[in-house]
């Protein structure tokens, strides 16, 4: 290994510290090439990429590149890449869903994404919704939890004036209209909250129940178990939209409820919204 | 390393020198071919650990249906890895890192032990060098006539031939070895007609093309380069070794002074040595064992088969090179006879790196027999932390994953306990059985409900343990969780 090293002169800078003296050596060709080739690739590198800044925006570099144009061309491609299972969701029969694993995890997963996106604001990310926003995990259902009823109420909305096939109900504010007197209201929460078991005064309710009769039967059903067909809510279970304690009641028989939904079909494509209804039907309460 | 400062009061005739040059060029080396017991064990080696390598991955072990039939498969793609009968899913990863320790050990007890015998015999640097030498060696002819043609300037027909022939086969092997690599990523005969006919994966073809062009380079051109250069064991084992540690040497003292003139006057005050450079010429790095122990010396000991083939023909004891401990010296200068052998190995050092060595094993092989088929994580969903339902139960969520390792699907039974306090459903199930496909992991939803007005939906939280019992195995395992109820 050892070789006689050959012996060559190097200039000294001409300095010198306390008689430390400094080599002149210079530098390594490569490297000097390299650092060349750096500068000569740094400026071909303005000129093909966004570089030089301007009084709005950047010069755009010849070769047309921008971070927008990219994520823009990567959605592109992943939308490519799942348009075929796209179609077969947008066309499946929804009820048959569940037998294609495929198509099931791909809807429940692009159904969350959706849901986290569009729902989550007034349902929460969690689905467990909030007062006068239903809570999708329950088995509680205002318009049926078929995965086809879910499916309406997503794609045209809930009493939503821009879609004509959106579902519409409205109850009568009983006491802003003065459908009925204050006492009458009084009776009628009263048998309501009995429905559910929440002990009441009898008398109250032997009275309540006459109003119910005569006022809430024809969309709350005579039992108290509601009408899906309208959006009439279940009186007699643990569930309420509102609140279910004697003043909320009150004000919910007094002014009424309207609690509205958007149409989803005009801002989501079919398969998006088939993927939400397949992942809201899957969260614990579908039927 | 450049020098730019130095004190130049210190120059003087014995320092470096202002100018002077720093960089050494390499001295090719030009091992001679060597018989010997060493020379053979090291042939062994070499056909045995090439055979590991290159046909290991053509091994097949049978798992059934779903699973692949490779013996010994690092399968990225779907994150496993099978050897033999074991296989390790990425949760597992702890075996891999017990092996690398075991690996770190097991170099530690042979270097405090027998020096730099992994270096010499087992190395891949050194198993391919010898490999590319031994080929050099058939097609150009042995040390002298491989000296002639690097001498000789003028590349004419013959030299080009030689050469063309000899790169031409290192290439192959390279081509080889770069190929048989990938193999261990997939499986081997469908690899095989892929890379055939063009149509594997372009990542297949950048690692046999990144590899062949290592192996053709390191082996047939860096060589010793790479061990003095570019490794850093050579600075570490100086860490390891110990005077009792059996190194390859040069009994100096049997051996000075050395001389060629045997049947010259004055030739009985010359020691064995020869000055036959038959040890120099053997070496694959180039060096002079007589130097002493040096960073460049791999102990591939070829230096003592060429220097007892030397002193057979002159008729001394064999062994003037040899496996030895620095701390038989004195004893040998004296006269005296070294220390046996096992008195030299069994020392409290070496004895500590085999315990440690032999702990981490067992501990991976008891780690490696109670590991169960399925494996479960239950992550309560917390967002919301609990559900009334329209009857007044109340419902927890929990996320299981459950991991089939089997090779067929599994029906996976799920209870709670206590049981008799909750009821327990499934997401996508009328029944309480899942089924999780063959070697795979499984996110089954689970719904655990409290009744309404128990103790437990009133609760503010239950302890609770998730079951998970594969029927046909007969195994159980269980998971601990939590149950919110109302008071949450």
């Amino acid at each position: 290994m050892s070789n006689k090293p050959e012996k060559k002169e190097v200039e000294t800078t001409g300095h010198s510290w306390d008689g430390i003296e400094e080599f002149n050596n210079p530098l390594p060709r490569w490297w000097l090439w390299t650092f060349y080739a750096c500068i000569f690739w740094g400026v071909l590198y303005t000129i093909a990429y966004p570089a030089w800044p301007l009084l709005s925006g950047a010069t755009p570099g010849v070769l047309g590149y921008s971070t927008r144009g990219q994520v823009a061309a990567e959605i592109a491609a992943v939308d490519e890449a799942n348009a075929g299972i796209n179609e077969q969701l947008a066309s499946a029969d929804l009820t048959q869903i569940s037998a294609n694993p495929e198509l099931q995890s791909y809807a429940t997963n692009a159904g969350a994404a959706v849901f986290r996106t569009w729902c989550a604001q007034c349902h929460g990310s969690g689905a467990a919704g909030a007062k006068g926003y239903p809570n999708l995990l329950d088995d509680d259902w205002l318009w049926g939890g078929s995965i086809e009823d879910i499916h309406a109420t997503i794609a045209h909305g809930i009493r939503n004036e821009t879609d004509a096939d959106a579902r519409f109900s409205q109850m009568p504010a009983f006491g802003t209209d003065e459908l009925l007197e204050k006492e009458q209201i009084a009776q009628v929460v009263n048998y309501v909250m009995s429905l559910s078991g929440e002990a009441q005064n009898p008398e109250m309710i032997a009275e309540g129940a006459v109003v119910y009769e005569e006022n809430c039967a024809a969309c709350h059903a005579d039992d108290g178990t509601g009408d899906r067909t309208q959006g009439a809510p279940n009186l007699t279970d643990a569930i309420w939209l509102y609140g279910g304690d004697y003043d909320t009641l009150v004000t919910t028989v007094s002014q009424a409820r309207y609690g509205v939904m958007p149409n989803w079909n005009a801002r989501l494509s079919d398969a998006e919204v088939a993927a939400v209804a397949t992942y809201v039907h899957g969260l614990g309460g579908g039927e | 390393m450049p020098l730019f400062f130095i004190w130049s009061d210190s120059v003087s005739s014995t320092e470096p020198q202002q100018g002077e040059q720093l960089y050494a060029a390499r001295e090719p080396v030009f091992p001679r071919r060597v018989n010997g017991k060493f020379r053979n064990l090291k042939w062994i080696i070499m056909i045995v650990t090439l055979g590991i390598y290159y046909l290991t991955p053509w091994i097949r072990w049978d798992r059934g249906p779903n699973l692949p039939d490779q013996a010994v498969l690092v399968d990225l793609a779907n994150r496993r890895f099978f050897f033999f009968f074991i296989e390790i899913w990425p949760h597992e990863f702890y075996f891999i890192a017990g092996l690398l320790i075991m690996a770190g050990l097991g170099l530690f007890l042979f270097t405090s032990a027998l020096g730099r015998v992994w270096c010499g015999y087992t190395c891949p640097q050194t198993v391919w060098t010898d490999l590319f030498i031994l080929v050099e060696r058939w097609i150009e002819g042995d040390r002298n006539a491989r000296l002639r043609l690097h001498r000789q300037k003028k590349m004419d027909l013959r030299k080009a031939r030689l050469r063309l022939t000899k790169w031409l086969a290192w290439l192959l092997i390279a081509v080889a070895t770069g190929g048989a690599w990938v193999f261990y990523f997939t499986d081997a005969p469908t690899l095989m007609v892929d890379l055939f006919f063009f149509r594997a994966h372009p990542v297949a073809y950048t690692t046999i093309g990144v590899l062949t062009a290592t192996t053709f380079v390191f082996g047939g051109f860096m060589r010793e380069q790479i061990c003095i250069y570019a490794c850093p064991w050579p600075r570490i084992q100086a860490a390891m070794m110990d005077e009792d540690t059996l190194t390859v040497a040069y009994r100096d003292w049997r051996g000075e002074p050395r001389g060629k003139h045997r049947k010259a006057e004055g030739a009985e005050q010359l020691g064995d040595c020869i000055d036959c450079m038959a040890c120099v010429n053997v070496c694959p790095q180039g060096i002079d064992i007589r130097n002493g122990q040096q960073m460049e010396c791999i102990t591939c000991a070829l230096c003592i088969d060429a220097c007892d083939d030397m002193m057979a023909k002159i008729g001394k004891p064999r062994g003037l090179i040899d496996y030895l401990a620095l701390s038989d010296e004195p004893n040998e200068r004296a006269g005296q006879p070294p220390k046996a052998i096992w008195k030299h190995v069994f020392r409290p050092r070496v004895i500590l790196y085999t315990t440690l060595w032999s702990l981490v094993g067992f501990g991976l092989l008891f780690a490696l027999f109670i590991r169960q088929d399925i494996d479960m994580t239950v992550a309560p969903v917390r967002n919301p932390t609990f559900v009334v339902l329209s009857d007044g139960a109340v419902r927890n969520t929990y996320d299981v994953r459950l991991r089939n390792k089997h090779g067929e699907d599994r029906g996976f039974v799920v209870h709670v306990s206590p049981e008799d306090k909750f009821e327990l459903k499934l997401e996508g199930y009328d029944g309480n059985i899942t089924d999780v496909p063959a070697d795979a992991t499984k996110l089954q939803r689970v719904y655990v409900i409290a009744p309404a007005g128990s103790e437990e939906a009133k609760a503010e939280r239950v302890d609770i343990d998730i079951w998970v019992e594969d029927p046909v195995a007969t195994e159980r395992v269980s998971k601990s969780s939590i149950f919110n109820g109302k008071a949450n």
